[in-house]
């Protein structure tokens, strides 16, 4: 199936869980993203159980506490 | 406010911009902008704020120069090292444009004193270095109903959104929950690319000057990210949160408190 991920197209094998797409993604640091779901962002919570469907976008907001 | 000559010549290329003209450069000489930070993001803005006349630019920051700041906070030169932030900041802009008042806070932003303070201003800049000081600006600039310019840079990374607090997503809209202290990485094991700060913050001016003059679209409901390895800038839509801790219909968070946790450095002393 084909998503959309930070904008770009991402072929993927069937349906997954954000959580799985994580790692797919090969998002070294899964815990400073969130994550926007088809323009909803997830508790993290949530990211077990959500599942990405074809067409869907996902965005990877990563956490920056630099500054200065 | 009526310009002076010499006003009228200093400012020259902003009053021909019709965007800006006479009246546009005094809204900016009686604008106040609250920079929060005096560091990496809150130098270059605090040197182009001044150098715009922008009439009133609030700093507080409770650190001194240090030698490993100079590779980025360009406010800071190295006879400063050891004075204030505050003192050093003041000193550059004051001497760039001698229209600017710069008041001075050698003190932490804290949830004792953020919110008066940022209601003495029109505009805030988070230049803060860490989580629990970017969730507390955005938790005051929310009781303040204050707009700010969120920033934060990185590695080769920066990112930055501008929000106005009940009309447009807010820092915890986007990142509900702040990352375990444990998932943070050092920021001063993480290194930042120098100019990163200037990219960044100098965007944070701009929104603070458009927010000022009343032209063009805030970055508002829209995280700009912008990569300098592979030089891309992008805008990513998005929207308040209606689960939202703070600004959505249920809040849970109702009074303002700093978070213990989640600091940029685990040793607890970041110099990024």
């Amino acid at each position: 199936m084909e998503i959309t991920v930070n904008g770009d197209a991402v072929t993927l094998d069937g349906p997954l869980t954000i959580a799985r797409l994580l790692v797919e993604q090969e998002v070294k640091m899964p815990d400073m993203v969130s994550v926007e779901h088809n323009g909803k962002i997830l508790d993290r919570a949530e990211f077990d159980k959500q599942q990405v469907r074809p067409g869907d976008t996902v965005e990877f907001l990563y956490f920056m506490g630099g500054g200065a | 406010m009526n310009l002076t000559d010499e006003q009228l010549e200093r400012y020259s290329r902003h009053i021909i911009l019709e965007q800006v003209g006479a009246t546009g450069q005094e809204k900016l000489l009686s604008g106040k902008v609250l920079i929060i930070g005096a560091g990496g993001l809150g130098a270059p803005a605090g040197l182009y704020l001044a150098a715009a006349g922008v009439g009133t630019i609030g700093v507080i920051d409770s650190d001194s120069v240090e030698l490993s700041n100079l590779q980025r906070q360009v406010i800071h030169h190295t006879p400063d090292v050891g004075t204030p932030k505050v003192e050093s900041a003041a000193a550059k802009m004051r001497a760039i444009n001698p229209d600017v008042t710069v008041r001075t806070y050698f003190d932490r932003a804290g949830p004792d004193n953020l919110v008066a303070l940022m209601s003495e201003y029109d505009f805030v800049i988070d230049g803060t270095d860490n989580f629990s000081s970017k969730y507390l600006i955005n938790d005051a600039a929310w009781f303040a109903r204050k707009p700010f310019s969120h920033a934060g840079i990185l590695r080769f990374s920066g990112q930055l959104i501008t929000v106005r607090p009940g009309q447009s997503a807010c820092y915890r809209c986007l990142f509900p929950d702040p990352p375990e202290p444990g998932a943070v990485p050092s920021c001063s094991q993480a290194g930042v690319l120098g100019v990163l700060g200037g990219v960044i913050g100098t965007l944070q001016a701009t929104e603070a000057i458009k927010y000022l003059l009343g032209e063009g679209e805030l970055l508002t409901d829209a995280l700009l990210t912008y990569d300098a390895s592979g030089m891309e800038f992008r805008k990513v839509p998005v929207r308040r949160n209606p689960r939202c801790r703070l600004c959505g219909p249920s809040p849970t968070i109702t009074v303002l408190e700093q978070q213990d946790q989640a600091v940029c450095d685990l040793s607890g002393s970041c110099n990024c």
